[in-house]
């Protein structure tokens, strides 16, 4: 059981954390035709969208009330008017999803009086589909922000099924976190299909960002899941929520709709997928095709063959809480030390996470309780290349975002497959790093045993 | 905040600035940016203006005062390079939570000033003000002051919260926090007659180094570089340089010509992208050092390096001219640098489409910097299947450009070169215009674009998303076509001249009514272009259409 701290710092150095906002427009890019507003200043959105446009390099729909000093001082009803009007004239969007930022929430603007204003004003916009959240930049993460933008999707969109109506056996919902990748999504997709379910993902970034060249450009979203779609969820058999971030939406399409729900914290890793995998099969009452039996025979001869490298090794890792138990637990799985681990947000997971503390810190935490620590693995968003290269330690990029490597948007973690792949990427970088970095000399051995310096820790475990 | 707003106004007066100078009182109080609009703005704010102008001083510790979005989104993204230290790609930022917002972030901010000298000794912090700070009331200014004196440490307050404006506002204002408490500051070790200022140069991409060598083999030395590969201590002296050379951007003009104004360091602006431009930034130089008192014979060194390294460059790019017969290279950007880069595209036997300049005497050049930035805000603006449509009409074999239209080129099977800051190679100087000339064959003959053209085996003729563009733009005019009403009003929304206010139907009916056939004309009938006069070539364009040409055959042959 893990304690967490927060970091005492006054002054973060290399953050780890990415706004709010922008994790809230992030869940709206997995939305069909759907245009995500930040209201605040415009760097607020060029600055978001930058993120997304390296980590995914893909044009991203993202707009701006452009909030000015006099606009900000005397409350941005008119901005966010213009802005919804002009969007909805220019970019015939199917939804308009609304993030607040710290600039206006600091003025205290009531958007969701503005919207019923807008709405009352404008008949074209009366039934029109907007979300608000939201979401100050001055508190919690990128994950809560996406995690909040789920929820109220949840509520505003999902229409409760009529009294007595059956349930589609076949229909499921499923609520990734922020942490699943395009890649990841598809993959899930693929599992789902395979018991003969019809899964609806919310968002769906799998249709929208997975780089695929679309059948006619929008200036939208060009693609995801529709609102008319998640207007249906009600009406499925089961929610399957990935991530405990997700718990908060599941229990909210609980409320509307009545829909039962289980909450698959991890999907990496052989015991959370033997669990998934089963659980697929019992709601869908098929077995288990032979493809996931190989499958899982695969992972398991990739666990033996890398343990070999992995086991041992002590790993820092920096990720949003929901990704962090996820990797950490992988390694630790295959034997590795969990010797520094930050984060970015408080989560329930967090004292699970197999390590003695979890910090709530940035990048200069990371680095230097790694360096402490003598760890000789690192985990975190591209942000960590630099402290990677002065430690002189193999660095695997994992998590939002990933801008100096290209393919984030396929780079897999659930499922069976999407484990081994992952365990051999991990493990390939500690072999090279072993071959270039670490070859034994007729000098390596020649003090022999030495009594630890002060100040080292020698960990056994 | 008054303050601020005072420095914004003398901003905005600048007077270096050609065209502000041609501006009435009441339009410079306006400022040099359009009012930006909710819904449809792109780019960044005045606090990234400053950080993109500052962040490139190497040694500095850049803190950024606020939320953590300000610093936690954008840190460590430009493409700059240090020959020294680090600290620069060092995220520094207040982070500021709820509390702050309530009581106030100033404690805070002093706290993380004293965090970062203790652990990073830098020689000097910036401290960069945000929106949300500058909303609740906390005094950087004060607060830098104090600390300034605390810790017997420069303490810079950047005073550009992101909603006074747009990014280039920002600039300006990095600028002003130079000259107000830097530049002047300290003394050099020794001077020579060699040394100048360049001024609004980033060294992206490392590319400064590529014209560096040749500065070093004329003996001439960079005293500051404002600011790429910049240090503090270089800024602080820069005020005993000879001259300073204002690269093309009006990015830091308040700068070179304040340094101007009070140290007596004359300026000009010039450009190292393309080969003529370079040569005559190196002559340039020269002879302001001349003047200002540097020996004759440097001018004879200049010339003889001139003439060796521009005969190297052209031999280099020599053979690539036949490989380059009848290409046509679709050059668009909202920077400013790239337009510099004609001359040497044309030299090398490219045929430019976009616009309609075609040799580049200086006032060409102009023109062409006029054009492609306006022309880069209509782009901006457009949809990709209006996008996609321009690169059709165009019949480019590549594009050339910055920003988002990069992704509807790819998608088109279009090769794409990237000239904005997030390229990845250096392209100043003769070294890296040939480098350029050399990336652009590079994509335009790589065998993958036949490939990406081909449907797959199991589509349907006419079912490709090029084909659906092409069709549902057809639709368009068609619909255009039978409805009289509607074309009018489509003529008459769209607008030509964005200063003057002038539609494309006033236009149209103006050369109808009264057989004209020149801009002039075209303005003295209808205003139009009676402004900045970017819209000069579409007005040209318009002119040119009548009687209309036969439509030009598809670019994606291929596909179709």
């Amino acid at each position: 059981m893990a304690t967490v701290t927060h970091s005492k710092k006054a002054c973060a150095v290399n953050p780890l954390k990415m706004s709010q906002p922008i994790g809230g427009a992030f869940a709206f890019l997995g939305l069909r035709g759907a245009m995500p507003l930040l209201h605040g200043s415009q760097g607020c959105t060029s600055f978001g969208l930058t993120l997304f446009v390296r980590h995914f390099k893909e044009a991203v729909p993202l707009q701006t009330t452009a909030m000015s000093e006099v606009a900000t001082v005397l409350g941005g009803y008119e901005n966010v008017e213009q802005a919804i009007l002009n969007i909805h004239t220019r970019t015939k969007p199917e939804i308009i999803g609304i993030c607040s930022t710290g600039v206006t929430e600091t003025k205290g603007d009531d958007v969701e009086g503005y919207l019923r204003l807008i709405r009352g004003k404008h008949p074209q916009l009366a039934r029109f589909p907007m979300v608000y959240v939201s979401t100050p930049d001055f508190k919690d993460a990128f994950q809560d922000g996406w995690e909040k933008t789920v929820a109220r999707l949840v509520e505003e969109l999902v229409e409760a099924p009529a009294a007595g109506a059956e349930r589609d056996p076949a229909r499921v919902n499923v609520l990734p976190g922020c942490h699943l990748t395009p890649g990841d999504i598809e993959e899930l997709r693929t599992m789902m299909e395979d018991f003969g379910l019809v899964p609806s993902f919310l968002p769906d970034l799998g249709g929208s960002l997975d780089g695929h060249i679309p059948d006619e450009f929008t200036p939208t979203t060009i693609g995801g899941i529709g609102v008319d779609e998640i207007a249906a969820m009600g009406r499925a058999s089961w929610t399957i929520a990935i991530g405990a971030q997700m718990r908060r939406a599941a229990e909210a399409l609980e409320k509307k709709a009545g829909t039962p729900f289980r909450v698959f914290e991890r999907l990496c890793g052989l015991l959370p997928n033997d669990a998934f995998i089963s659980f697929l099969s019992e709601i869908s009452g098929r077995p288990v095709p032979l493809k996931y039996r190989r499958q899982r025979g695969q992972l398991a001869d990739a666990m033996l063959d890398a343990h070999f490298h992995i086991g041992g090794r002590k790993l820092a890792i920096g990720a949003e809480p929901d990704l962090l138990f996820d990797l950490s637990s992988l390694l630790h799985d295959l034997g590795a030390k969990v010797a520094v681990a930050v984060t970015t947000t408080s989560s329930p997971v967090l004292e699970r996470i197999m390590t003695d503390d979890v910090l709530i810190g940035d990048l200069e935490d990371l680095e230097t309780l790694a360096k402490q620590r003598g760890c000789d693995l690192m985990i975190t968003h591209s942000h960590g290349r630099q402290a990677a290269d002065r430690l002189k330690i193999p660095f695997y990029r994992a998590g939002f975002p990933m801008f100096d490597r290209l393919g984030a948007g396929h780079q897999l973690s659930v499922g069976y497959r999407g484990t081994r792949d992952l365990i051999f990427d991990i493990a390939n970088l500690v072999i090279a790093d072993h071959e270039a970095n670490r070859q034994p000399t007729p000098e390596t051995w020649r003090d022999g045993l030495k009594p630890p310096s002060p100040g080292e820790a020698v960990h056994i475990h | 905040m008054s303050s601020l707003s005072a420095t914004i106004q003398d901003v905005f007066n600048e007077p270096g600035c050609g065209k502000n100078a041609g501006k009435s009182e009441a339009e410079r109080k306006k400022g040099c940016t359009k009012q930006l609009q909710p819904g449809g703005a792109a780019g960044g704010c005045a606090f990234d203006g400053a950080k993109v102008a500052l962040q490139p001083l190497t040694d500095v510790a850049h803190l950024v005062h606020g939320p953590i979005a300000c610093e936690g989104n954008s840190w460590d993204n430009r493409g700059a390079r240090s020959s020294g230290s680090d600290l620069w790609r060092t995220g520094f930022t207040t982070d500021i939570n709820e509390t702050d917002v309530v009581f106030g972030g100033e404690k805070r901010l002093f706290k993380s000033i004293k965090e970062i000298i203790e652990k990073y000794d830098p020689p000097a912090v910036f401290v960069y003000q945000t929106c949300v700070p500058a909303m609740t009331g906390d005094d950087i200014n004060a607060v830098c002051k104090a600390a300034s004196q605390k810790f017997n440490k420069p303490v810079i307050p950047v005073n550009s919260p992101g909603f006074v404006g747009p990014k280039n506002l920002g600039n300006k204002l990095a600028g002003e926090a130079l000259l107000e408490h830097v530049i002047g500051t300290e003394e050099p070790d020794f001077t020579t007659p060699y040394d100048i200022n360049i001024i609004g140069e980033y060294n992206l991409v490392g590319e400064l180094w590529q014209v560096k060598p040749l500065l070093d083999e004329l003996g001439i030395r960079i005293l500051s570089c404002i600011s790429g590969d910049g240090r503090y201590r270089e800024v602080a002296y820069s005020h005993r340089a000879r001259a300073a050379m204002m690269v093309c951007s009006k990015a830091m003009i308040n700068v070179a010509r304040q340094m101007e104004e009070r140290y007596g360091i004359p300026f000009f602006e010039g450009s190292f992208y393309g080969i003529e431009d370079t040569s005559d930034s190196l002559r340039e130089i020269a002879r302001l050092l001349i003047e200002r008192g540097a020996p004759d014979e440097l001018m004879d060194r200049t010339e003889a390096l001139i003439a060796r390294e521009e005969a190297r460059a052209w031999a280099a790019i020599e053979p690539y001219k036949p490989r380059f017969a009848g290409k046509k290279v679709l050059l668009i950007t909202g920077g400013v640098k790239s337009w510099s880069v004609v001359a040497a595209l044309q030299e090398a036997g490219l045929e430019l489409v976009g616009t309609s300049v075609k040799k580049s005497t200086k006032e060409d050049k102009e023109r062409i910097k006029e054009l492609m930035g306006q022309d880069a805000h209509l782009i901006e603006d457009m949809t990709p299947r209006e996008m996609y449509k321009m690169l059709k009409d165009a019949r480019a074999d590549i594009m050339l450009s910055g920003g988002k239209s990069q992704f509807v080129a790819l998608k088109a099977a279009m090769p794409w070169l990237d000239i904005n800051q997030e390229r990845n190679h250096a392209y100043m100087g003769y070294v890296g215009m040939v480098k350029l000339v050399e990336e652009i064959d590079k994509s335009l003959y790589n065998p993958m674009w036949e490939q990406l053209r081909r449907p797959a085996p199991w589509d349907e003729a006419g079912n490709s998303w090029q084909a659906k563009a092409t069709a549902q733009n057809d639709a368009e005019a068609a619909v255009l076509a039978a409805d009289p009403v509607r074309a009018e009003t489509t003529r008459r929304a769209r607008k030509i001249c964005f200063c003057k206010s002038v539609d494309l139907g006033t236009i149209e009916d103006a050369i109808a009514a009264h057989g004209l056939t020149t801009v002039d004309s075209v303005r003295e009938r209808t205003n139009a272009s009676g402004g900045c006069q970017a819209c000069t070539g579409r007005i040209t364009d318009i002119l040119a259409a009548r009687p209309r040409p036969a439509a030009p055959p598809p670019l994606l042959d291929a596909a179709e």
